[in-house]
């Protein structure tokens, strides 16, 4: 299961004043089992691109291919296809609104045809996943914490077992420790089930603490792709269109210019932490 | 899409119909939706266009812009067109076929129908376009002033109306973006009978409602924390004041009234049938 | 006289059931005692439903205490009388760009605290100008708020808060739904208004990075106090930080790893450059 998207060009409003090309020529591949991170500013076509994976908004030109076959062919099941990528939006708790939990995230699975019993073995596997408490199955989604109803929100994707999972700022609004908690179980889901995860995030720290590849967006074009040490040895280019690097790259780097013998390209703390450790047990001055 | 919907939205620019004062603005809006009325001749209605086409040069708002404005009464447009082509007799027969006829006062009375539509919401959007909802408020807070003395609330009325324009972009937006995720969920708004789709719906209404009490709490905190108390103590950034283009916008007015009033009735001209 | 002194701050809600029956009393907040001088740049820490919102809306007499007293510019909060002069003396901006909004065009919502307070025509537009040109809005000041990112929406609603002449600013967590580039503009006009107007500002946040520059750092949990210092002093007990479900800049926690891992670093490291430093000096 890959998803390959070949000459993508999206066009918001042709032939209107408010005419703007969302998308330009963005081409890539993405293998089954990879954990890639899309970065990029505020209107640099993020959220479009997120949307045209599962058929949410349709190319103006250029070809998706799903497990090989064109998304756009002419009787392609467009809600099968949801189904198998499962896209997150931001704030999703938004979405909510069945009278208890459990209910909610059988909505997916409802709609999917599956019967009143199956629908509900999903939707207890997916906040079993989530790690959402069995206590609060029952309640109203309304009167949940927010790191609840993010987790429940989440579920709901899950319970139709996507192959997919593209998740928009999964993590927006949310306190520190509820952020690692939602980081890590997409990370503990990643692991278990080999599901392909995408992470949208404004967090540099984040990307580069979780994924595999790094996929750069500005302006609608597609600028940089590689493995996150790749990407952030950029962080100038990064700089200019208004990103930048995890605060250790930039430590590394300085240390680089101070004569300190390590490698700059580290991402997170833990190797940024054994390369300074390396340079002083070389030089042996450690105290 | 949903977020075309461009009638109530203010149209930022720099134009003298914008720096009318609202007052005028509401009244000869009124006074221009009269003069549709008062007359049902193709003179009348060149008239009327001459006008609106003056009007909407002045103020600079793109004529695209307020076509978009047009389409959501699309629906109801064609509707009174059908109605009346269908429904109308009088006058010799033009088209007649099965249990349809089309008449000459149908088509008449259907054509100038539609004009009057057509230039009724173009009117009434160029006064939105051009005056800044706060700039409405105030000029219909000030014309309604005298039923303050019968005890209506006029000025909260006021900022209610403002509020709710503010807040319509906001909320189409919202709309849109619940909907996509609950196609996200497998969720189809597409197919099925009247009531599937009317069940189909819930899923959105819900999260809508939800989000807009939401907001309307935020806001009414919001308020209050910047010393809202009502119209009680409150003083202007922008009073209104008639300055001389003002009256005369309100002269202009009346003379086009007074001018189509007379062309409407008294000169007869005629083309073919209109 | 402090700009906010609270002593003994409690606040209670009552909890209930689906029919509307009270069934107990939540704590949102409970015994808080807090100081804030005049001009000084206070941050108030603490992770979703510590309380840090619920004590920032007694600042602004939203809310009002249900034990304790909570002194405003040497206004009790309780008092009906001083309500307005309350509100007046302690502007507060909100989380929530699009909800605090109220003007259609951006100087009109500026406008509109100073057209509450009963400001004259006259000096309602010079305090508009103003506030605009200081939080570096004045080239929209007759765009459409649904035009702006959120950036510069939040930017507006400073202006809007600043335009009403406020001894003091309550920030409850406004970053909170911004991207990293509209976090920085906030928090740049922010320190600018710091220096320019000398306003007291209190920051509600739970991103570390906008506290580093703080006089005194407040972290809450559980409606208490549970932390209290300079950022360099809240910063050095990392492990304490994380139990209250925060977190601490990225460059505090390298240090804090190389610390374990046998380095002799100085404790509570904020900023890029100083850890460079420590460990130039090391070697």
């Amino acid at each position: 299961m890959s998803i390959a998207l070949e000459h993508v060009n999206y066009v918001y409003s042709p032939g209107t004043a408010y005419e703007k090309q969302a998308l330009k020529d963005v081409s890539f591949e993405i293998e089954q089992g990879q954990f890639v991170g899309i970065i990029g500013h505020t209107g640099s076509g993020k959220s479009t691109l997120i949307q045209h994976l599962n058929g949410l908004i349709k190319a103006t030109s250029g070809r998706i291919l799903y497990d090989g076959q064109n998304i756009y062919d002419d009787g392609y099941d467009m809600r099968k296809l949801r189904g198998q990528v499962g896209l997150v939006f931001q704030y999703p708790e938004y979405q909510l609104f069945e009278a208890d939990v459990l209910s909610d995230v059988c909505f997916g699975p409802k709609n999917q045809g599956l019967s009143q019993e199956e629908c509900e073995a999903r939707a207890k596997e997916a906040l079993e996943m989530v790690g959402f408490p069995e206590k609060y199955y029952r309640q109203s989604p309304f009167e949940l914490s927010g790191g609840q109803k993010r987790r429940a929100a989440i579920a709901g994707i899950l319970a139709m077992r996507p192959k997919v999972l593209i998740l928009d700022e999964p993590t927006a609004g949310l306190d520190p420790k509820g952020r690692d908690e939602i980081l890590d179980q997409v990370e503990y889901l990643h692991r278990e089930t080999g599901m392909t995860v995408i992470l949208v995030s404004h967090s540099m720290e984040d990307i580069a603490r979780y994924v595999d590849r790094i996929i750069v967006m500005n302006h609608g074009e597609k600028m940089l792709d590689g493995a996150p040490r790749e990407v952030f040895a950029h962080y100038k280019e990064l700089e200019k269109v208004g990103l930048a690097a995890p605060q250790v790259t930039y430590v590394m780097h300085d240390l680089k210019e101070r004569g300190f013998a390590v490698s700059p390209d580290a991402t997170t703390i833990e190797e940024a932490a054994d390369e300074i450790m390396k340079s002083f047990e070389g030089t042996g001055s450690r105290k | 899409m949903i977020r075309d919907i461009t009638i109530g939205q203010y149209y930022p620019a720099q134009s003298r119909i914008h720096r009318l004062d609202p007052r005028v603005k509401i009244i000869c809006t009124l006074l221009f939706l009269v003069s549709l009325f008062i007359q049902n001749s193709l003179l009348g209605y060149l008239v009327a266009t001459l006008f609106l086409g003056c009007v909407i040069k002045f103020s600079k708002v793109p004529v695209k812009y307020i076509v978009k404005g047009l389409k959501p009464v699309v629906i109801l447009l064609l509707f009174t067109v059908v109605m009346n082509l269908f429904l109308t007799r009088g006058g010799s027969t033009l088209v007649h076929f099965g249990i349809f006829t089309i008449t000459e006062s149908g088509l008449r009375t259907s054509v100038f129908m539609a004009v009057r539509l057509i230039y009724l919401v173009m009117g009434s959007s160029i006064m939105t376009f051009t005056t800044s909802p706060n700039g409405l408020t105030d000029g219909l807070e000030k014309l309604l002033y005298p039923l303050n003395k019968i005890n209506v609330p006029v000025h909260e009325v006021a900022m209610m109306m403002s509020i709710a324009l503010r807040f319509i972009p906001i909320l189409l937006e919202e709309t849109d973006k619940i909907m996509k995720a609950q196609m996200a969920r497998g969720a189809d708004f597409e197919s099925g009978n009247i009531i599937q789709r009317a069940k189909a719906m819930v899923p959105i209404l819900v999260p809508l409602f939800v989000s807009a009490f939401r907001r309307a709490n935020d806001l009414a905190m919001a308020m209050e924390a910047r010393c809202y108390h009502g119209g009680e103590g409150r003083t202007k950034m922008k009073p209104l004041k008639y300055k001389p283009g003002d009256f005369r916008a309100y002269i202009i007015t009346m003379l086009y009234l007074v001018i189509i009033f007379m062309v409407g009735r008294f000169v007869p001209f005629r083309l073919w049938i209109f | 006289m402090d700009m906010i002194h609270a002593e003994e701050l409690v606040y209670e809600y009552d909890k209930r059931d689906e029919e509307g029956n009270i069934i107990g009393t939540n704590r949102a907040i409970d015994g808080v005692d807090i100081d804030v001088t005049p001009g000084s740049f206070v941050a108030v820490l603490g992770h979703n439903g510590s309380g840090k919102s619920t004590l920032a809306k007694h600042m602004n007499a939203i809310l009002v205490p249900t034990g304790g007293t909570m002194w405003v510019d040497g206004k009790d909060t309780r008092d009906p009388n001083e309500l307005w002069n309350v509100r007046q003396s302690a502007g507060m901006v909100f989380q929530n760009p699009d909800n605090q909004i109220i003007g259609t065009v951006v100087e009109e919502d500026v406008g509109f605290g100073p057209e509450n307070l009963g400001v004259p025509t006259d000096e309602i537009w010079k305090r508009v100008e103003d506030s605009l040109r200081a939080v570096g809005m004045i080239k929209y000041r007759n765009s459409s708020p649904n035009k702006l990112s959120g950036g510069q929406k939040q930017r507006v609603a400073i202006a809007g808060v600043i335009a009403m002449e406020p001894k003091c600013i309550v920030l409850d967590e406004p970053t909170a739904m911004l991207d990293p580039n509209g976090r920085r503009e906030v928090i740049r006009a922010v320190e600018k208004l710091r220096k320019e107007k000398n306003v007291t500002v209190i920051l509600i946040t739970h991103y570390m990075e906008e506290v580093v520059d703080a006089d005194q750092v407040f972290v809450m949990d559980d409606g208490h106090i549970v932390m209290h210092g300079t950022p360099r002093e809240i910063f050095s007990r990392v492990d304490e930080l994380k139990a209250y479900r925060m977190d601490v800049p990225q460059v505090t926690m390298l240090a804090e790893e190389l610390r374990k891992r046998g380095l002799a670093l100085p404790k509570g490291i904020l900023r890029r450059e100083e850890l460079v430093e420590a460990l130039c000096q090391l070697r």
